[in-house]
């Protein structure tokens, strides 16, 4: 690892060579692709153009138009009732026993929208502009507009669901302020927003599972697309409680299936998040976007030992009156804090930043804290050799604010903390550690959100469209419910108003063909008879990812990853143990499936990460930053948003390049010092 | 809900009945001219005994809803559950929540007998005479409590009412919709537990104050 | 920390379970009750045995996907979800029972797995406020006093683990229904289908078989989110509200 803190050489930090190619001879170069989708025009205007020219399909012919919806987070809930409602037939899959479950119920902060009720000079058009900021200038301007417009009516439709959120004593709504923005647009239902927002999809979608328009399909596993005639006509999933391998047709197919940030094993999303939906799609032709994208979130609970299965988040507004430090000497790193004195320990974000301090953004929070630990100063017990914990204290802040106010700010924090550590964090610093958190890349899509194949849309954070190389704190809930509510059924009308299509036979080649490798897998996994459990290939993919491929990355190191995930990959197919039957309820089977993808998928981030010889957002390339170790941009090389095409198993990816303009917002390099 | 309101019938029963009972502190003629003034009420209105039966019929029917109500729970809950847990372990409900149906049954079979005891067949455990022959109802009450194994059988019975009761108080405001926030909650409960005190209390008054000889013909 | 589990096994719906007896060593307290269970499940996979099945997502204590009841309490001696109850609330050498979620309206799919799809229906019978999207006025167009958001919002914090079914003795799942009946009913928006909502619903528990409600109170006390027993006052008083308005 090349040293990063800010005594960094600045050699390194030169312009890069214009025909310079980290990635070279790991992929090959495509034609360039557009988004054609989106008007032009003054940009208020794009969306009503759009949703004016779109197509509308015929209501009486509704009842034969058929719509699949892969997953039922707020992305998938919220279009899966809004097409059940425009009267298509609908039908609903998700892993979990209950559509209710999805990832995004654990969302704790907010949602943001540009309603302006507090009267701070928010705006549709500030929302955009610090989203394509907060994005690092690698997102569309149309599609963010369009958020930014459509985060207005999120929150009527939720209100007028019941969603509870935060109101003040007049009764009207409460909001705050996130993730450093200057306004109060974030609106909240305590610490569960996500929660709530998800809870009120998923009743709408049941109301419509009452009126016979959604069939839901829970504890099915999508494990393969179909594609006939150059178009998306269906899936083959796996029940899982039964085992039974079932194939659906319709007319168009809709991933919602999340993110994918469980490739580095330990992360914040939940246990089953996987990629596998996508991944399917994206060998069958649909290109990745920017795949490399991973947003890193500095306050979350550190790993305590071997056993850990996956990371909590702790709200990030902990760093509003915690302070961040770690001893001075390694020799203290065992001690208990408490004895540490003052002059031993090195407030090390204070030092560096000194105007921002402890607030600095999420990525320069986590990668100083990941140096900490790298230079052996770690707090907290040794995992694998190594302390990986910084610590919060709120010791300043009692002494300021007293216990009771401090209570009252973040009581359910610290017990959730206290509950997981077992230490008292109003007595002993916390210790927190980076983790994985969200993915900005995802299945490229279009401004009507259809992928590169026809007939396959995809919304939330499956897809890559809103964020650009980073997400703003709050805004992932505003996506999913605005592509779910109203992006989605507004856009799918106009390639659903050429439908039906005609009926797929079941024993087209194509479905034959997918049945066929769908159980030649399972076979494969039921037959290895290894030695070595699924879950222990998943830690050590995660590792590698973490390592090489986490919150900073080198060309050499992410070489070196790219074989290392090669070798554990063949490993894996040779070596994996699958216990039980195929033909009932199977955890280490579902599994199995998820790590192959994630091995295959973790090899492209590596590949996207290589080619991107800068830094932007929530990529860090030790290679491009500035003298005080800021992240820095190349708009002149990478202003374009990699879109991978699959080419088969151990051939080159083909990168298809987008170009990213900006008509309306100046870009501009940040600076936090 | 008609449980509950079946339930409430039986409570307001019960704290006249008690009232009823506790004149056998004022001696022989006290008691004897209550039980006397039963008979009367609603005079001429009504023949004699006639709100008597009226009211009869009314808890009878009471009863009669009650238990069906009972039974149809008991089996619900018995269909909900056909495979019983290995372990179970009990954090937050009351002894009296968990016996209501042994509890309630004990009450059935006590009232029966009860009944034959004072109201049907008046049986006279001291002398072993039925039907008038066995005196009037103060006499036969005293004798009654007399006998220390009666005595024992009804502070069992109130035992199983006592806490019927406590249970039920509370349970019936809820059934009703009537403890809907934390407050009414907590008064609800306190009130059962209070009332099932004082009816369990002031039944037994009579039997032990009879036993102890305090309460003599 | 050593620590005997008995945990009940059972192949699918259809075949009979049984409970069975594993030793765990070197059991961490910072270990949260489902990884225990994951590093059960690493050795009997070394070792050749099929790893129990159990259900979890989010391992955070909101998605509800968890739950076990462990020495005969509902998600454990905490008043949280099972994954994340630790292993610092037991000591060393403890015997602890393992068993599924019971009532006839959760059948066992395999070993600790249970089906709960009759929380769905339920929630599907009304469960929800009848608005279309796009149909909605603006966001501030009907305040709502703060007293009845927050309790609509402590009602709402339901998290339909089936905890309260399996905890309560009459395999009730009246909390859960008077949890979704309060959060909806205690709104403005919620008025309108309130009798209807409360009476199918209602019907729709009958009809999958759950117990009735004798007041008893263990769901509280085992749910994790401590969904208040007023809710089932409220799920009662609305009931009769809507039999009265003849619904
Ligand atoms: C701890 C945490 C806190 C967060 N807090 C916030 C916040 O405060 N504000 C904010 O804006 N964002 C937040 N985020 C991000 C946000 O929650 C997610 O990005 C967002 O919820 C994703 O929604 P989704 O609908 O795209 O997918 P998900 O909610 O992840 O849903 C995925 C769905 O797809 C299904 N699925 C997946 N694969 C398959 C398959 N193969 N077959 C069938 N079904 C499948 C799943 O069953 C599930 O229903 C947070 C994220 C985390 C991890
Ligand atoms: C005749 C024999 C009786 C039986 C078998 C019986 C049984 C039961 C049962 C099983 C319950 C259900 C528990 C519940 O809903 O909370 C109950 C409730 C109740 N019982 Fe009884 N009981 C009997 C007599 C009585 C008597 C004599 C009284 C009063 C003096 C009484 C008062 C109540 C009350 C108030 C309730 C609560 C009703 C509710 O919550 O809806 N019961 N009884
Ligand atoms: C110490 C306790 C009690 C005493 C001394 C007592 C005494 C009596 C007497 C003397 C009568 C006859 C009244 C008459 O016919 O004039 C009577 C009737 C009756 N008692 Fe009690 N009782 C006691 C407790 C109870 C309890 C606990 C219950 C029920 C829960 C009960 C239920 C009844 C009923 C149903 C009748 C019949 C009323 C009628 O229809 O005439 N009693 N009791
Ligand atoms: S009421 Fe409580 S125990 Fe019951 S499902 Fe909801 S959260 Fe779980
Ligand atoms: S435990 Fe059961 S009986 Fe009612 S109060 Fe709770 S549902
Ligand atoms: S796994 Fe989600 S609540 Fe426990």
């Amino acid at each position: 690892m090349p040293d990063t803190t800010n005594t960094f050489d600045s050699s390194h930090t030169m312009h890069v060579d214009d025909d310079y190619d980290d990635a070279a001879g790991y992929y090959v170069d495509g034609d360039p692709i557009a988004d054609t989708k989106a008007p032009q025009g003054p940009l208020e205007e794009r969306w009503d153009t759009r949703q004016f020219e779109a197509r509308i399909a015929n209501p009486a012919n509704r009842r034969r138009l058929s719509v699949i919806v892969v997953g039922t987070g707020l992305a998938g809930a919220a279009a899966a009732a809004t097409l059940g409602e425009a009267g298509y037939v609908v039908k609903s899959f998700c892993y979990q026993d209950s559509p209710r479950r999805a990832h995004s119920i654990a969302a704790q902060g907010g949602i943001n929208a540009a309603k302006n009720y507090k009267g701070d000079g928010d705006s549709v058009f500030r929302l955009f502009y610090d989203t394509i900021k907060g994005g690092d200038y690698r997102a569309r301007e149309s599609n963010v507009y369009r958020l930014a417009q459509v985060s207005r009516n999120i929150i009527d439709q939720c209100v007028a669901q019941g969603v509870p959120f935060a109101r003040e004593y007049g009764g009207l709504l409460d909001n705050r302020s996130f993730g450093g923005v200057q306004v109060s647009r974030t609106f909240y239902a305590r610490g569960q927003t996500g929660q709530q927002l998800l809870i009120g999809a998923y009743q709408a979608l049941e109301r419509q599972v009452a009126a016979g328009t959604v069939k839901c399909y829970s504890r099915h596993e999508m494990v393969e697309l179909i594609v006939v005639d150059g178009r998306a006509r269906g899936i083959i999933v796996r029940d899982l409680v039964t085992g039974e391998i079932e194939t659906y047709f319709a007319d168009v197919v809709v991933l919602a299936n999340g993110g994918y940030g469980n490739v580095f094993f330990l992360s914040t999303n939940a246990m089953g998040s996987n990629v596998t939906a996508s991944w399917r799609a994206h060998r069958k032709g649909a290109l990745m976007a920017n795949p490399c994208y991973t947003q890193i979130h500095p306050t979350c609970i550190p790993v305590s030992g071997s056993h850990q299965s996956k990371l909590t988040l702790m709200s990030e507004s902990l760093r509003n009156d915690g302070r961040i430090w770690v001893p001075k000497k390694k020799a203290d790193c065992e001690k208990n804090p408490r004895d540490i004195p003052e002059e031993d320990r090195d407030y090390y974000l204070e030092r560096i930043y000194p105007a921002f301090g402890n607030l600095v953004p999420r990525d320069i929070a986590s990668r100083q804290a990941k140096n900490m630990c790298d230079e052996g100063r770690g707090v907290g017990p040794e995992v694998d050799g190594v302390r990986r914990g910084v610590y919060l204290d709120f010791a300043d802040a009692m002494e300021r604010l007293g216990h009771d106010a401090i209570a009252e700010k973040y009581g359910n924090l610290f017990d959730m903390y206290a509950r997981i550590t077992g230490e008292d964090p109003y007595t002993t610093p916390m210790r927190i550690y980076p983790a994985v958190h969200y993915v900005m890349g995802g299945l490229w899509v279009d401004y009507d959100l259809q992928s590169t194949i026809p007939g396959l849309f995809v919304t939330g954070e499956a897809n890559f469209s809103d964020h650009g190389a980073n997400r703003l704190g709050a805004s992932a809930l505003m996506q999913g419910l605005a592509d779910g509510y109203f992006v989605l059924p507004n856009t799918i009308r106009d390639y659903l108003a050429e439908g039906p299509f005609d009926k797929v036979a079941e024993d087209d080649p194509a479905v034959v063909e997918a049945q066929q490798s769908v159980q030649a897998q399972i076979d494969k996994f039921m037959n290895t008879n290894g030695t070595r459990s699924v879950d222990s290939y998943h830690r050590e993919l995660g590792n590698i990812m973490w390592e090489y491929c986490g919150m900073e990355r080198t060309a050499d190191g992410l070489k070196k990853a790219i074989d290392l995930i090669r070798s554990l990959r063949d490993d894996f197919w040779r070596n994996v143990k699958v216990l039980g039957s195929a033909e009932t309820m199977n955890q280490s089977l579902e599994r199995a499936g998820r790590v192959a993808d994630f091995f295959e998928l973790g090899e492209l981030m590596c590949i996207d990460a290589l080619n991107r010889r800068e830094s932007c957002g929530g990529h860090f390339r030790g290679e491009s930053q500035t003298d005080e170790g800021e992240a820095l941009r190349h708009d002149g090389k990478y202003a374009y948003v990699a879109a991978w095409e699959w080419t088969g198993l151990d051939e080159k990816p083909v990168l298809h390049k987008e170009n990213l303009e900006y008509e309306f917002v100046e870009m501009k390099q940040r600076s936090y010092k | 809900m008609l449980m509950a309101v079946s339930g409430v019938l039986f409570i307001g029963f019960v704290l006249a009945h008690m009232y009823g009972n506790l004149k056998a502190f004022g001696g022989h003629d006290s008691f004897n001219e209550y039980a006397y003034h039963l008979r009367v009420i609603g005079e001429p209105l009504l023949p004699h005994e006639g709100f008597l039966w009226l009211f009869r019929i009314g808890l009878l029917a009471a009863i009669i809803v009650h238990v069906g109500c009972a039974v149809a729970l008991w089996r619900r809950a018995g269909k909900a559950r056909t495979v019983k847990y290995v372990v179970t372990k009990n954090k937050a409900s009351s002894v009296s929540s968990r016996t209501m149906r042994w509890g309630g049954l004990t009450i059935l079979v006590f009232i029966i007998w009860h009944l034959l005891n004072f109201t049907i067949v008046k049986v006279n455990p001291n002398t072993g005479d039925t039907g008038s022959a066995a005196g009037d109802p103060y006499n036969l009450l005293v004798d009654t409590f007399d006998v220390w194994w009666m005595t024992v059988i009804y502070l069992v019975a109130l035992v199983a009412l006592g806490m019927h009761l406590h249970h039920g108080i509370w349970s019936s405001a809820q059934t009703l919709g009537l403890t809907n926030n934390d407050r009414a909650r907590r008064n609800a409960k306190a009130i059962g537990a209070i009332l099932a005190i004082v009816v369990a209390g002031g039944f037994s008054l009579v039997p032990i104050f009879v036993l102890a000889g305090v309460i003599t013909k | 920390m050593k620590l005997t589990l008995n945990i009940w096994r059972q192949a699918d719906s259809a075949s009979p379970g049984k409970i069975h007896n594993y030793e765990l060593d070197e059991v961490s307290e910072d270990m949260s009750f489902l990884e225990m269970l994951d590093v059960l499940n690493e050795e009997l996979n070394a070792k050749g045995e099929e790893p129990i099945a159990f259900d979890s997502d989010c391992r955070e204590g909101i998605c509800g996907m968890c739950g076990l009841m462990i020495n005969g309490e509902a998600h454990g001696p905490e008043v949280t979800t099972t994954c994340q109850l630790h292993m610092r609330s037991f000591k060393d050498g403890d015997s602890i029972t393992v068993e599924p979620w019971r009532a006839d309206a959760f059948p066992v799919v395999k070993d600790l797995v249970v089906d709960r799809g009759a929380l769905d229906r339920i929630i599907a019978q009304g469960g929800y406020i009848s608005v279309n999207t796009g149909a909605a006025p603006d966001a501030h167009a009907t305040p709502v006093p703060k007293d009845k958001a927050d309790r609509a919002f402590e009602a709402a914090a339901c998290i339909g683990c089936g905890a309260c079914v399996a905890a309560c003795p009459n395999g009730s799942a009246s909390l859960f229904l008077g949890a979704k009946i309060t959060h909806l009913g205690e709104l403005p928006q919620g008025q309108a289908e309130r009798d209807s909502r409360v009476v199918n619903m209602v019907g729709q528990h009958d009809h999958e078989g759950f117990g009735g409600c004798t007041n008893i109170g263990e769901c509280t006390a085992a749910c994790p989110k401590e969904i208040p027993l007023d809710v089932i006052s409220r799920l009662n008083w609305d009931l009769h509200a809507a039999l009265r308005h003849g619904k």
